[in-house]
Order: C-alpha cells, then sequence, then structure tokens
C-alpha cells in the first residue's frame, strides 16, 4: 500500500467495482476499500464464494455481480477488503484524506480524488416491537441466505418493493415454508404511479419479472395479506407474534420470525460528516447528496457514485461508478475531455432508459407514512438509546425545532449507529409535529468518525512527520 | 430458529466458545450467523432498559449485535468472521473497559 493515490474508492459494490476495474485500466493509482470480507456490496454480497449451490435460488440477477468482482479482481489496484474507512477529511482543497482501520491497525493515506460508493441501506421500520429479537431486516434475511445459506422456517415477510418479493421468493425457491407475506403498499401508490407507467414501459421487461414474482408467491400458497393499516409485533424478550389491521379488525400471526422491508435509502454518513450538500427528496423520501453530471459533489474531487447518492439500482450503480471514475481521470489529466465524453456517451444511455422506471417505480413503492412515522407513544424510534416516539413528541411540544436539539434533549441518535436507524424518522416527526418541510428540519449533524475506533487504535497509529513543539512557541501564541 | 437449507455446501469446521460452552460452526461464517444457527435468539442486552436484542441489518449498520469477541467489548457480530479458538460472550449492558492490570500488561509487551 502506498501513502499517497491518485484516487481512493470507498466500497466494493456495482459502483465501486466498475469505477475500480476503469481506473485500473488507465494507469491511475487507486485503492480501494470496502469494509466486507469480499468484493461485491450488499446486492452481490458473497458473489466470490455464494453459500447455496443452485444457482436457481438467488436468480440470475444476481450473478451478473460474477463479471464485476472478475473485473475488479484483474485491475491494477489496490483492494483492501475488511477496511472500515471511519474518516474523510477534505479540509485541504488539493488532497484529501483517508483514515481507515484494518485488523486494528489505523492507516491514512492521501488522495487526488475520492470515489465514495457506500451504498445504500434498509430504510428504518419504526413498528411497535420492532426491536425484539427475532425481528430483522428482510435484507438481513438474503445476506444470511447468500452468504451461509441459512433460512428461518415460517417466518413472516412485511412490507413492500422489489426486493421484499425477491427474498420471498428465493425463500420459496429454497424451500422455506413461510408463514405469511404482508404487504404495506397502499392501493393509492398505484394510482399516484400509474401516470408513470409510461416512463416505466422502457423497462418493460423488468416489469413483467416483477408481477410474475407476485403471482409466483401468491400461486405457492403463503397468505399474501394487502390492505393493512396497522400493525403491531409482540413477544416478551423474541418475537412471538404478528398483530395487523386489515378493515378495522385486528388479526394475529404467531411466528419467531418477522423480516421487514420498506424500500433502501443512501448511506449518507460519510458524505454529511464531509460536509457535502444533502437535499430531502420528496419523491424517494430521504436524504440525497447533490451531485453534478459526473457524480462530483459541492466538495471539488470529491465523487459519490451509485446508491449512496440516490437510489437507482444495481445496474445504474455500475454505470455511475462508470461515468464518476471517467470524471475523476479527466480531472486527473488521464483523459481528455472528448475521450471522457464519448466513453460515457454509452452509459448515459442506460442510465436515461433506467431513470424512467425509477421515477415510476419510486411512487409505486413509497412507503405510507403510518409506517415511517410511529402513532403510539410506546414505539422505539432510536434502537440505541432506547428513545421512543413518544418522548420526541414531548420535546418538540417543548420547542425543539430539529434534530440537533433533539440529540441535545434525548439522546436520540447518539449511540453507536450514529442516527442510521432513527435519523429520518426524527426528521419527518419533527417535520410533521412542526408542519415544515423536511428540508427546512434538517438532518443531524453528522461528525467524525463515522464508524467506531477504539482508541488503542488510534494510539498505535504514529504520525510520521510531527515536528516537535518547543513550549515557547506555545507561550509566545498565547501572549499575542 | 435459522437452519442451513438443504444445498448447503459442507465445509470446513472451526470451534469456538460461547458464554464459556464449546460449539463447531462453519468457518468463514460470521459470528451471528453461527449465532444465530445455534440457536441464540438474543445477543446482548441493551445498556440503557436492558432489553433483549438480536442482529436487525446483518451488514454493519445498526449495531445491534455487538458480543464480547476475545475480551474485547462492542463488536459487531456481523462483521467478525468466525475463527478457531474465539471467545465469545453475550454482551450485558454497555461495554466492559479493559481493567488496568490488562493495560500494563499490554505495555509490558
Amino acid at each position: 500500500m502506498n501513502e499517497q493515490y491518485d484516487i481512493v474508492i470507498i466500497g466494493a459494490g456495482p459502483a465501486g467495482m466498475a469505477a475500480a476495474k476503469l481506473c485500473g485500466s488507465t494507469g491511475a493509482s487507486t485503492l480501494l476499500l470496502d469494509e466486507q470480507s469480499g468484493p461485491g456490496g450488499q446486492i452481490y454480497r458473497g458473489i466470490e464464494n455464494p453459500a447455496i449451490v443452485d444457482p436457481n435460488i438467488l436468480g440470475s440477477d444476481y450473478y451478473k455481480g460474477t463479471e464485476l468482482a472478475e473485473g475488479l479482481r484483474q485491475a491494477s489496484i489496490d483492494y483492501r477488503p475488511g477496511a472500515k474507512v471511519w474518516q474523510v477529511s477534505s479540509d485541504n482543497a488539493t488532497d484529501k484524506e483517508v483514515s481507515f482501520s484494518e485488523g486494528g491497525i489505523v492507516h491514512i493515506v492521501s488522495a487526488k480524488r475520492i470515489i465514495i460508493a457506500t451504498g445504500a441501506q434498509e430504510r428504518p421500520f419504526p413498528l411497535p416491537g420492532w426491536t425484539l429479537s427475532g425481528v430483522m431486516n428482510a435484507g438481513a434475511a438474503q445476506i444470511l441466505l447468500k452468504t451461509s445459506a441459512i433460512a428461518a422456517e415460517n417466518a413472516v415477510f412485511i412490507g413492500s418493493g422489489p426486493l421484499l418479493y425477491l427474498i420471498v421468493r428465493q425463500y420459496l425457491l429454497a424451500g422455506v415454508p413461510i408463514k405469511a407475506v404482508i404487504d404495506t403498499n397502499p392501493l393509492s401508490n398505484y394510482l399516484r404511479a400509474a401516470p408513470y407507467l409510461i416512463n416505466g414501459l422502457s423497462e418493460y421487461k423488468t416489469l413483467v419479472k416483477g408481477q410474475r414474482w407476485i403471482k409466483e408467491i401468491k400461486k405457492s400458497g403463503v397468505p399474501f395479506i394487502n390492505g393493512v393499516k396497522e400493525l403491531r409485533l409482540s413477544g416478551s424478550e423474541s418475537v412471538e407474534s404478528v398483530e395487523y389491521t386489515t378493515g378495522g379488525e385486528w388479526n394475529k400471526l404467531d411466528t419467531d420470525n418477522v423480516f421487514l422491508h420498506q424500500g433502501v435509502v443512501p448511506s449518507v454518513n460519510l458524505t454529511m460528516s464531509m460536509r457535502c450538500t444533502h437535499k430531502w427528496c420528496n419523491t424517494q423520501l430521504c436524504w440525497c447528496v447533490v451531485t453534478d453530471a459526473w457524480c462530483e459533489t459541492d466538495i471539488a474531487g470529491v465523487f459519490v457514485a451509485g446508491d449512496g447518492a440516490t437510489i437507482v439500482g444495481a445496474i445504474a450503480a455500475e454505470h455511475l461508478g462508470t461515468i464518476a471514475a471517467l470524471g475523476a481521470l479527466h480531472q486527473l489529466g488521464l483523459l481528455d475531455e472528448v475521450g471522457r465524453d464519448s466513453q460515457a456517451e454509452s452509459h448515459r444511455k442506460v442510465l436515461l432508459k433506467g431513470f424512467g422506471f425509477r421515477k415510476f417505480l419510486d411512487r409505486l413503492f413509497q412507503p405510507p407514512r403510518q409506517f415511517r412515522i410511529p402513532k403510539y407513544g410506546d414505539t422505539v424510534v432510536c434502537r440505541c438509546e432506547e428513545v421512543t416516539a413518544g418522548k420526541i413528541r414531548e420535546i418538540i411540544k417543548l420547542g425543539c425545532t430539529n434534530p440537533n436539539q433533539m440529540k441535545a434533549f434525548s439522546r436520540c441518535g447518539m449511540g453507536p449507529c450514529q442516527g442510521r436507524f432513527c435519523g429520518l424518522t426524527v426528521s419527518e416527526m419533527i417535520s410533521q409535529e412542526l408542519e415544515l418541510p423536511v428540508q427546512k428540519v434538517g438532518y443531524y449533524r453528522i461528525r467524525r468518525p463515522v464508524k467506531p475506533v477504539l482508541l488503542g487504535e488510534l494510539g498505535r497509529f504514529k504520525i510520521k512527520e510531527l515536528e516537535p513543539v518547543k513550549i515557547g512557541d506555545h507561550c509566545g501564541e498565547i501572549l499575542k | 430458529m435459522f437452519k442451513a437449507i438443504d444445498d448447503k455446501g459442507i465445509k470446513a469446521l472451526v470451534s469456538i466458545k460461547v458464554d464459556g460452552n464449546s460449539y463447531d460452526v462453519t468457518g468463514g461464517e460470521t459470528v451471528a450467523s453461527a449465532m444465530l444457527q445455534l440457536g441464540f435468539n438474543n445477543l446482548r442486552n441493551t445498556p440503557v432498559k436492558g432489553k433483549a436484542r438480536s442482529a436487525f441489518c446483518m451488514m454493519g449498520v445498526c449495531f445491534d449485535c455487538l458480543v464480547v469477541v476475545d475480551g474485547l467489548s462492542d463488536q459487531q457480530a456481523c462483521m467478525t468472521a468466525v475463527q478457531e479458538g474465539m471467545d465469545i460472550k453475550r454482551q450485558k449492558g454497555s461495554a466492559e473497559l479493559f481493567s488496568l492490570s490488562d493495560i500494563s500488561r499490554e505495555v509490558i509487551k
């Protein structure tokens, strides 16, 4: 590993892998850092070594990642898996510094350009009882299927969106019995999305595929429950049952495992900590970092590609990764403007086609308000500090107007996840209570380090060129 | 409970300890995955209210699967691979700090 790189890429999902492949082919000195033990990100998690032997279970979309991972392995770059990036500083206008931990050792490298491809996480689903053991994100269930070939029988899947239906289908193909699927997508979403269907037709194959999945799930005999207005998970320590209302009546399902999913949102902690400008997206209902046509943020030389900027899906992420790399390489003088633009053209065409479909999808699966903003006071909003919706509303009534005040008054967002599973809920709750746009309410002020670092790790790090400090100098400063 | 689906390829086993008891688990898996398969419903109790928690996101984001690995608290079970001889404990409440004697031993090393 060097101490200096032309380009440092963070994240080895589709965007990061595509960017790395291109950067490697141009002779730019490139470092790819990723927290996981192998390439793939979450969508292609464990792609080099899937635990499942039968490729039909995960489906052909998953194995598209194989080619990307091979491209990455063949690229002449430094690829470091198991590297946890906890700080990127862009205080110096030219070179940026990336700090990361790897096996308990801290490293700091400098980079001329940074491509952030840290992807997405599942949206918080703050239901009563969502903190009980046995309740997981549906994406977590899928990760266990991909990396360990394990599954839980008779689970209840709750939520909406393509990923939920995909995982249910994978469970069915693996022969795992499912207790029920509770679809939380409201009928009104179909009406809202209908005018955008014309955009969606560009990807009619995907549309047909989605329809087929839902049909398959329904045909399999798994109860598929629609029109749910309220949901409650109960149990003493672990989850024991799911209660839901349809048509004003409460129903109950007994289960040991509940898998939740209502879409994914960009992982913004790193870009927020760097103070890149973010905007609230009223369609995707999340914070999106502002980027230009080359995925560059308002901090010069810092690019964000893929779901880490705006939710675009795996295929678009791959193309955006390439576009970000083209932008960075051009800035470094490794690619002229004509070369950059011509190489980007085919990728932009794919993106354009996909974006129309995305507009449709975003509206079709927009999670309903009652599952984003908890109704009951005893529902936990901040999982880490165990702050309830009731406490948050109480503090808003006392005059709290933004998420940072909320932190100070309640410790909400101050636990180890650093707001990743409560931030959206808190911003939206304040927005609702005070009738202010979420953009105005804002978000937590995310600070570095964005992942926990041990003091011991920092203690073992040696700064090379630390000038010896003369006490006299300090006195001089103070006397001034 | 999480169980292997029939399709699972056979991998080598490693021996780990959870709360003092020994288990053989599949090598290369995460601590969280291994513990779920062993039937541990709860991985920790929260520092604030002492509530039971288990793995939630499996991708290093939620910090709900914190366990004690080889004496070190606050380790994400979903981000840590099992290793031969690993000593895992379910975390009760807040992280335990190293005792002074542990630190001095480190320094002497």
